[in-house]
């Protein structure tokens, strides 16, 4: 450890970002919108700007000799033998992943500056991003896995919190509820990987664990490490929306866009590919437990992609794509190729975070619609946002030189050339992923921009949905926090004198006033909080009020929104780059740089370990260079493929997606209900246990033996008292008597002793 | 010399009467002179057991509860006389507020 000639303080990165959360959580209610903005942004920024300052003494001491590096900071406990520090770790993993959460990271905190602007509880929001922030890189930068695990419940209350940001709506409230609850099912078994981990190799440290692993062989059967690669893989799965945890992906669109942008697509849920990945070396000696991997990917890349074909919710089928992609991801690492899993993760982190991003900025357009059967005909009303779409739609698709063909097709021709049995299924599997992602990325593309424009009109199109739930809070009324309970008084009073009480409500949990009126009193309103109080705190909510109405007409987003879209833009279009395959004439500098961290062979011997990349998969048998063409326009031909089948059912035929629908119907309203999945967990988890909790530990265990149990003492002791009580008749003469009755009944007891 | 006997009897008389007096009695005087008969009684009988068996510890007894009979006179006195300044009456029966 090199940790006093070269300390990059580490720490300062994840630290930041929990200043900024301690500050605006703490006096943000005080600060006005936009100190709560400047403060939002400076301390993820900053953690930006530091991070962009070690990539560069990083380099400029030559990756190859200052990684990896460790700063610890001090121990956190100490049982016995078994210490678990404090301490940063800085790898090529954890290198890329850093830029990926504080860079994608900041750029969605710039967007939603303005995303949020018109809603209620902005330092609330910013907040929980930063918070959000700091757990992310507290979970990439951990040095052993219990550190790593205290960032993966961080983000995965962030997540809970920012969900249910709107927590007044029902879905939004219970949408939290359902993400944290399914990702407790797969943290269960990242927690039991933890245990077995301690106990067989008495450290969490991923140094210390490596080591030891690394003097294993690889498991032919089932055995220890295929116990813990198939336990972390549960947690995976929770944490990264796989199958057959996934189901709360979808749900968490009931956050605000940017929360889907940063958390449910760029950053939180790759952390369970990133442990995947962090993990190789145990995995490569679990061959069970990568099977498992890439066949978990698989299915769920390809069964994510069914669903998204036919959903109408705009960042539904966003949701859906991002769990798909993820599969991807998954499969990647399932057949070792973790370099072209975290490539993928980078790639998707530009456009999917652009793809949310737009679509949040189309939304915005629309003052909240988020069907895209009432879209349509956007591309010359919103042609920012169009053409930043555009680049992202055809980067997730795999259209050369996109982001997304070089990290995709780097998947899968790994997935073709790996070794096991079984891995052209796999590979076909993917390549029809890609079809279909092309499909419904290019389906959501004509339905939004091209056309004619659809609003205000119904539900049109052929698809015989029911309208969606309550999206984003309307504009026909106005909601604002008041700044103190005394302060939500005075606007009820207002409100009451005013004779229009619409709604007043008091939010329990967190002690805040919600003035909900409509927009037509809110220029009283704002004239009355002028003559009846000074208090800063109010300027926010006269910023809200005397905010212009909202357009109904399609409006282009403010610059605060289109930069970060630009920004992501680019990123899209040359992030897939750096690993530009050999094959087409580039030299994968991604995979040459993670190469340290994932590429030990489990066959090397030790010697060859020290020379850093040992790679006998690297040569498959059936790999020539100019395979990998063929395969690569393979899978553009896939998406292009999507492309034009997309074109001619949201285009040209327009009536096409009808006739197949009912042509197929049963298939049809399967996939409209998503497979049934969430009935199935109603009926098959959800309701024997709430069930059982109702009858069974509340109305019998809790209500008839615990309850009855304290009840009856009471009782008795009442009853007994009842019986007694009558001696205390406040006569003093029978008192008296009760004592002389005493003496005479213990005189007669000791001559009774007396006697025998 | 009397005999040991007699005092007891009379001591246990002079208790018995005591007794009957505090159960029977209604005026809260005349239950506070059953209760010094009643002390007295036992101090007979400390008294005579002294005697009898030149023990001085017999005659130490009664004059702690001579002492307290005392003091427990000028307490108990005081609480007769508020009573009545409250109530108007001596009557224990009609002194009844203290129950359930």
């Amino acid at each position: 450890m090199n940790v006093n000639e070269f300390n990059l303080h580490l720490w300062l990165i994840p630290v930041l970002p929990f200043l900024g959360f301690l500050v605006n959580g703490l006096f943000g209610r005080h600060y006005s919108n936009r100190t709560v903005a400047a403060v939002g942004l400076l301390f993820p920024g900053a953690s930006l700007a530091w991070a962009l300052v070690i990539v560069a003494r990083v380099f400029a001491g030559g990756a190859a000799t200052v990684l990896p590096h460790t700063e610890a900071i001090g121990t956190w406990f100490r049982v016995g033998s078994f210490v678990v520090p404090y301490a940063f770790f800085l790898d090529q993993l954890s290198l890329v992943m850093m830029l990926v959460v504080t860079g994608v990271g900041f750029i969605i905190h710039v967007y939603s500056v303005g995303y949020m602007a018109h809603e209620g509880g902005y330092y609330r929001f910013f907040s929980y991003l930063n918070l959000f922030m700091f757990f992310m890189l507290t979970l990439v930068l951990a040095n052993n896995y219990l550190l790593m695990f205290v960032g993966w419940e961080g983000v995965g209350l962030a997540s809970y919190l920012l969900i249910g940001f709107f927590f007044l709506r029902n879905a939004a409230a219970s949408a939290g509820k359902k993400a944290f609850i399914t990702n407790r099912v797969g943290d269960f078994g990242f927690l039991i990987a933890l245990f077995l981990l301690i106990k067989h190799f008495g450290s969490v440290e991923f140094s210390t664990v490596f080591s030891k692993v690394s003097g294993l062989p690889a498991e032919a059967a089932a055995g220890t490490l295929t116990a813990i690669g198939l336990l972390m893989l549960v947690g995976a799965c929770g944490k990264s929306a796989q199958l057959p945890l996934y189901v709360w992906l979808p749900d968490a669109m009931e956050g605000p866009t940017p929360v889907s942008a940063l958390i449910h697509a760029a950053t939180m849920v790759t952390a369970g590919v990133y442990m995947v990945a962090r993990s190789n070396p145990i995995f490569d000696r679990a061959p069970l437990a990568l099977t498992a991997v890439a066949i978990v990917g698989a299915l769920t890349a390809i069964f994510a992609a069914t669903i998204g074909l036919v959903q109408n919710d705009i960042k539904r089928v966003l949701a859906y794509s991002t769990i798909s992609q993820l599969g991807y991801m998954f499969l990647a690492c399932g057949v070792m190729a973790y370099s072209a899993g975290i490539f993928h993760l980078v790639t998707h982190a530009f456009f999917k975070g652009l793809l949310f991003l737009a679509a949040g900025s189309v939304i915005h357009a629309l003052g909240g619609e988020q069907d895209m059967r009432n879209m349509g005909g956007l591309r010359t009303k919103i042609p920012w946002t169009f053409w930043t779409m555009t680049a992202a739609t055809f980067a997730i698709a795999g259209f050369f030189p996109f982001a997304g063909f070089f990290s995709k097709d780097e998947i899968l021709w790994r997935v073709w050339s790996s070794p096991g049995r079984g891995s052209g299924i796999l590979w076909a599997v993917g390549v029809f992923t890609a079809f279909l992602t092309s499909f419904y990325m290019f389906r959501l593309w004509f339905l939004t921009f091209f056309n004619e424009y659809r609003g205000g009109n119904g539900a049109g199109g052929g698809h015989a949905q029911p309208a969606r739930a309550a999206g984003e809070p309307q504009d026909a009324f106005l909601e604002v926090e008041a700044p103190t309970i005394y302060h939500g008084l005075l606007a009820r009073e207002f409100l009451r004198r005013r004779g229009t009480v619409l709604d007043m409500k008091k939010q329990e949990p967190v002690f805040t006033y919600f003035v909900r009126l409509p927009r037509s009193e809110a220029e009283t309103f704002a004239q009355w909080l002028q003559h009846e109080t000074k208090n800063a705190a109010w300027s926010r909510v006269r910023e809200a009020v005397q905010a212009p109405e909202p357009h109904h007409e399609p409006h282009e987003s403010p610059k605060v929104m289109l930069v970060p879209l630009v920004l992501l833009a680019i990123l899209s279009v040359v992030g897939g780059w750096i690993g530009w395959p050999s094959a087409l004439g580039g030299s994968n500098h991604f995979d040459k740089f993670l190469a340290p961290v994932v590429e030990v062979s489990v066959e090397a011997p030790p010697a060859a370990k020290a020379h850093g990349i040992a790679e006998p998969e690297r040569t498959p048998g059936h790999g020539e260079e100019s395979t990998e063409v063929l395969f690569s326009a393979i899978s553009v031909g896939a998406a292009g493929l999507g492309l034009f089948l997309a074109w001619l059912c949201y285009v040209k035929y327009r009536e096409l997606p009808e006739r197949m629908s009912l042509a197929v119907h049963g298939f049809y309203t399967t996939l409209l209900n998503k497979y049934y999945v969430d009935e199935g967990y109603q009926a098959l988890f959800i309701k024997p246990i709430v069930e059982g909790s109702t009858f069974l530990l509340w109305r019998a265990i809790d209500v008839g033996v615990i309850d009855g149990t304290v009840n009856g003492a009471a009782a008795d002791a009442r009853a007994a008292s009842r019986a007694v009580r009558r001696m205390q008749s406040g006569n003093l003469r029978s008192y008296a008597g009760w004592i002389i009755t005493g003496a005479v009944l213990m005189l007669a007891y000791m001559i009774w002793l007396g006697v025998h | 010399m009397v005999p040991l006997s007699y005092y007891l009897v009379l001591s246990a008389l002079l208790f018995a009467i005591g007794v009957a007096g505090f159960l029977v009695k209604r005026n809260i005087i005349t239950i506070f002179m059953c209760i010094e008969l009643m002390l007295n009684g036992v101090n007979l009988a400390f008294v005579a057991f002294a005697n009898q068996y030149n023990l001085i510890e017999g005659n130490v007894f009664v004059f702690f509860v001579m002492v307290v009979a005392a003091a427990e006179a000028a307490v108990g006195l005081a609480i007769i006389i508020s009573v009545f300044r409250t109530r108007e009456t001596l009557n224990v029966d009609q002194v009844n507020l203290l129950k359930l």
